[in-house]
């Protein structure tokens, strides 16, 4: 317990103190290894359509969806472990940069690509698929109406390969 | 104490899944999204209510072995209309099949000579194998989820099918399945192509005065998806005519298929399948409940 806050401390300080060096994570994030910063890191092209954007309720609706898909996925007794031993803080800050940039909210990612993010987590299809019926939860508890969910989750689809690896 | 040392290996082993993740589960079933594996058309391939489509039966991933079982009823206009039949799918990828199909003629059979509730039958016995593309995952491909299959049938009452013109009681059928969910469209659109020398279905036997030999044929599905669980479809499914007694038209449905739990589907709808056995417009309702592991 102690060791963690003080690394947390440390971390803090060294992120305050060298501000002008390219982050890949923030403060109150666990470091991460190097990588190269892109919204490419993201794997699809932006919807461009603000017919979507509003039905997902901007920027707010998209942090409450990315937010709430984490939690069901954390409640979940198959993807629960595969995603607590990892830092939450900085997933629901990139899962919500991730959605919010391919849904056309005007974002930046800041996180790692698809294959890097999921690499060695040993996902199967199985998992994948229920990571779809949470988020699809979410997004329908926000009130998106399906066909806009549709719209998402095509984007989301092809990227299947990179996290089943 | 003994018991528990040598048992708990064995426990670990049936399980722990495959992957540092499973580790902890309990066994794991299942895996596809709802609808995804479709429900089972009337031979018996995993697909709508006329045409196999190129998915395969079952629930189970690329990482198991799944099944289903079917019944379907179809109370036509002039005779009753019914199959049921059990399939197998290996790793999302071969899947075999078995269906019975029962051709009721009822009171029918007697303004036809053959009988009161003389019935036609036949045994259907299936395998298709994905041969590539993913028709769910490849959103940014127009590449559709492409099948091989064929279909062996055995009809009864060879005696029956040969004096009405057919030239043989049992054959197969050769197809070609394309599949593509357009999810930006909330749409699934699939195009089979079958090569076949059946006479209704292979009830009324194989060949005939005719043509007696495999003619390619066209089998087309659309289906909306209102939710993730409910989708309205149509269908299209030219057919031989390769008997000379009597006419075999095209045959078209429109369907709703619910998905009630991940295991259960309930498909009800519309039928026409022309005219059989030369009494016409042999149409109504589509009954069919699926199970699927
Ligand atoms: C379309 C499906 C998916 C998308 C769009 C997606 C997106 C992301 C994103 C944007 C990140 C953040 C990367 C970063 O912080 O640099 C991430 C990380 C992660 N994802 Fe996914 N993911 C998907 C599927 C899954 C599935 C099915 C699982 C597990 C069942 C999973 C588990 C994780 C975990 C545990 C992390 C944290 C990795 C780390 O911090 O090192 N993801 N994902």
């Amino acid at each position: 317990m102690r060791t963690s806050h003080l690394a947390g401390i440390i971390l803090f300080l060294a992120a305050v103190a060298a501000p002008a060096m390219a982050q890949t994570h923030m403060p109150g994030e666990e470091p991460v290894a190097p990588y190269v910063q892109s919204d490419a890191n993201a794997g699809a092209t932006p919807i461009a359509d603000p017919a979507v954007l509003a039905a997902f309720h901007g920027r707010d609706g998209i942090a409450r969806i990315a937010n709430r898909t984490i939690d069901l996925a954390l409640d979940d007794e198959e993807l629960g472990p595969i995603f607590r031993p990892f830092d939450m803080v900085r997933l629901r800050r990139t899962l919500n940069e991730h959605f919010c940039y391919l849904l056309g909210g005007g974002c930046s990612y800041s996180g790692r690509d698809m294959t890097t993010s999921h690499a060695d987590m040993g996902v199967e299809t199985r998992h994948f698929n229920r990571l779809i019926v949470h988020l699809r939860m979410a997004m329908r508890e926000e009130g998106v109406p399906f066909r806009m969910q549709n719209r998402f989750l095509a984007l989301l689809a092809p990227m299947h390969d990179e996290v089943v690896q | 104490m003994r018991v528990l040392i040598v048992g708990a290996p064995v426990f670990a082993f049936f399980f722990a899944g495959p992957g540092p993740a499973a580790a902890l589960d309990l066994p794991q079933i299942g895996g596809k999204l709802p609808l995804t594996r479709g429900v089972t058309q009337i031979e018996g391939a995993s697909g709508a209510g006329l045409a196999p489509w190129a998915v395969i039966a079952g629930n189970e991933t690329e990482d198991g072995v799944g099944a289903s079982a079917f019944y379907t009823a179809t109370p036509l206009s002039d005779y009753d209309f019914s199959a049921y039949g059990a399939a197998i799918g290996f790793f999302d990828r071969f899947e075999i099949s078995y269906a019975h199909q029962e051709f009721d003629t009822g009171s029918t059979g007697a303004l036809l000579g053959i009988g009161d509730g003389f019935t036609f039958e036949q045994d259907i016995f299936g395998a298709k194998l994905r041969v590539f593309g993913d028709a769910l995952y490849g959103q940014d491909t127009w590449l559709p989820q492409v099948a091989i299959g064929v279909q062996y049938k055995q009809a009864e009452h060879e005696g029956l099918i040969q004096a009405l013109g057919g030239e043989d009681d049992e054959g197969v059928d050769y197809y070609v399945a394309a599949t593509k969910i357009l999810l930006r469209e909330s749409l699934l659109v699939n195009a089979t192509v079958r090569f076949t020398e059946a006479n209704q279905f292979g009830l009324l036997g194989f060949g005939g005065d005719r043509e007696d030999s495999h003619t390619p044929q066209l089998e087309l599905s659309a289906a909306y998806m209102l939710t993730d669980r409910v989708v309205l479809g149509a269908e299209y499914r030219t057919r031989p005519d390769n008997l000379g007694f009597a006419a075999e038209d095209d045959g078209y449905d429109a369907f709703a298929a619910y998905a009630v739990t991940d295991n259960i589907t309930l498909v009800g709808g519309y039928v026409d399948l022309g005219s059989i056995a030369t009494l016409n417009d042999q149409n109504g309702a589509y009954l069919s409940i699926q199970f699927g592991l």
